[in-house]
């Protein structure tokens, strides 16, 4: 506890630690978790019914391990960033850096996996679009997918495989990493805050780094310490809070792969990935699936080899802030985009109304043309005056876009990610629609 | 120590060695066999694939597309809902039939048929399927999955099969 620090390792050395309690509030929740759920496919729902609306503060519970899991995601990431906006990974913390990657990823399949468990509908979906996802790796692919989900279909031996995933193996190897993680911080020494002008040199920086903490460190405890004690304990208190003002997530339907009237959707933070599978060019998406998590593990494990050693202030590493900055963006904005899902249809979508349609109540064909709008499934991609989904153009005023010869064109034969319709549409049908769809203008 | 002694108790230290060494190495195995049969289950295992009935004849008008549930090959006794699958089921008249995986070949969602449109939808990622099971729109790199299906005495009946994974030679 008395172990010296550098002086100037002030609020935003505390994300570490935040994570670490964090990760110790999920343990204790997830152990106290475990005391109510039943790990057993047939009957993992009733439990979590059992848990959400029967078991006392059992609501909560499962709330402070959602928000837990969430604030795990987002510290993780806040203290990536701050590590490599300081450079922090440069010598002599290099394996820092490397065990702080592979408890990134730990981070994030607990994360996955800890949804699955939730074993409702969205949990068995989304282990069908993982498997589905493993598929694409060359070769080896489907066996893979086999041993993720535990055999040829979704069943009971896959929720076994999951739990054992989330309560046991990862959590085993997060401890194993942490421990050599912490154990190097202890043995290097928590990197002082950077300076612009002061390199590092590999060959004199732990003498320097010595003599700094000799001359100028301060007690670990109590004087860098509580800084680290009263944001993880701020923390936990809003974990807290937010789980009883909001509580656990919904529960979706029974887990059965049978019910198709299902919209999948995982947990905020994997929207991301959900969102650039959805924008991604199609023809090469088989390759990014299975390229681009392995490009980017083994760039970030690169990171400590392509630099060790020189400035480690930020203002001398402009390319490094641009990229942290460009991460940063991409990364919220694949999220605001995927929680929108422009790209899905919307089947919620309510039937446009005649009194919406200025035509309509003179105009029977024109009227034949909105109900048919909607029975057809048009207005589940197209919007007109905010009635309608997103994954097409917005079709209010078409009529000043495209004359009706130009609209059943394009009804017949489809388009860019539109269907052909002109099997499904008889003339008279066509010829309502068409009518209905030209006469939208200002 | 003797020169013979000490060469006696070089060896017999060398054996001892060598005896812990290989012993452990033994236990190691040994427990590791069933850990591992265990880990790598799911592709020691193959189910033999069963004929299901899904309803008779008359349940399938000719022209029209019906969701049917049956249970999967050897479900575990344990699995719950989670034995059931699901096809989209077409009679295509004349007593064919054609039935197809509920699971979009994107990424795996499940899609539904909409009947007045005569499209499958994935509530996913956009894809779109014509009522052939064809790709319409989106990002599905290739059709829907069938099942095997046959009338037997007047029985509609699929045959169950495993998850299909879209490889990356899609």
């Amino acid at each position: 506890m008395k172990h010296p620090v550098p002086p100037n390792a002030k609020w935003s050395y505390v994300f570490g630690s935040a994570t670490l309690f964090c990760f110790l509030l999920q343990v204790i929740t997830g152990v106290a978790l475990s005391l109510l759920y039943q790990p057993s496919s047939d009957a993992a729902y009733q439990s979590l019914r059992f848990i959400t609306y029967q078991a006392k503060f059992g609501n909560v519970l499962r709330g402070i391990h959602y928000f837990g899991a969430s604030a795990m995601i987002i510290l993780v990431g806040i203290h990536m960033i701050r590590v490599y906006i300081t450079a922090s990974f440069k010598y002599p913390r290099e394996m820092n850096w490397i065990t702080g990657v592979f408890l990134l990823l730990f981070t994030i399949f607990m994360g996955f996996t800890g949804q699955l468990l939730r074993w409702d509908s969205n949990g068995v979906w989304s282990s069908v679009v993982a498997a589905q996802q493993l598929g694409r790796v060359p070769l080896i692919g489907t066996y893979l997918a086999r041993l993720l989900i535990g055999g040829d279909t979704l069943g009971g031996q896959s929720l076994s495989r999951f739990f054992a995933y989330h309560v046991f193996i990862i959590p085993a190897l997060i401890f194993i990493f942490v421990g050599f993680h912490l154990y190097l911080v202890i043995r290097n020494g928590i990197s002082e805050p950077p300076k612009s002008g002061r390199p590092v040199d590999p060959k004199t920086y732990r003498a320097w780094y010595n003599k700094l903490l000799k001359e100028k460190g301060v007690p670990f405890w109590p004087d860098a310490a509580w800084r680290d004690i009263i944001f993880s304990s701020v923390l936990i208190i809003i974990i807290v809070a937010l789980a009883v003002i909001f509580g656990a997530p919904q529960l979706t339907q029974a887990p059965d792969p049978s019910a198709v009237h299902a919209s999948p959707a995982p947990d905020w933070f994997m929207v991301p990935f959900f969102a650039l599978f959805a924008l991604m060019p199609h023809n090469i998406e088989s390759v990014a699936m299975m390229l681009g998590p392995l490009l980017t593990v083994i760039l970030l494990l690169s990171i400590p080899f392509i630099s060790n050693r020189g400035e480690r202030s930020p203002l001398k590493r402009p390319w490094s802030m641009f990229g942290v900055i460009c991460v940063v963006v991409f990364v919220l904005s694949f999220l605001i985009v995927g929680m929108h899902a422009p790209w899905s249809a919307d089947f919620k979508a309510k039937p446009l109304p005649l009194t919406v349609v200025k035509q309509a109540e003179k105009d029977t064909m024109i009227a034949a043309g909105v109900h048919l709008f909607y029975t057809k499934g048009c207005e589940y991609c197209h919007q007109i005056s905010n009635y309608g989904g997103l994954a097409g153009p917005n079709l209010t005023y078409v009529g000043e876009r495209l004359n009706q010869q130009e609209i059943t064109i394009r009804i017949v034969n489809g388009s860019t990610n539109m269907p052909a319709f002109g099997g499904v549409l008889t003339k008279d049908e066509l010829e309502k629609l068409t009518q209905f769809l030209s006469a939208q203008k200002r | 120590m003797s020169d013979q002694e000490t060469v006696n108790s070089i060896s017999r230290k060398g054996f001892l060695v060598k005896l812990s060494l290989s012993l452990a190495a033994l236990s190691a195995v040994m427990a590791s066999i069933p850990v591992l049969s265990a880990l790598l289950a799911p592709l020691l295992e193959s189910a033999n694939e069963k004929w299901r009935t899904v309803g008779i004849l008359t349940d399938f008008p000719e022209g029209t597309t019906k969701l049917v549930q049956f249970e999967n090959a050897d479900p575990k006794p344990y699995a719950g809902v989670t034995a059931r699958s699901a096809a989209w089921l077409r009679h295509n008249g004349k007593n064919e039939f054609v039935a197809f995986a509920v699971n979009c070949t994107h990424l795996g969602c499940p899609v539904r048929w909409e009947d007045t449109a005569q499209l499958f939808m994935c509530p996913c990622h956009g894809g779109v399927y014509y009522k052939d099971g064809s790709v319409a729109a989106g990002p599905p790199p290739k059709p829907l999955t069938k099942y095997e299906v046959r009338v037997n005495n007047n029985e509609v009946q699929i045959k169950t099969s495993p998850l299909h994974i879209t490889n990356i030679t899609a």
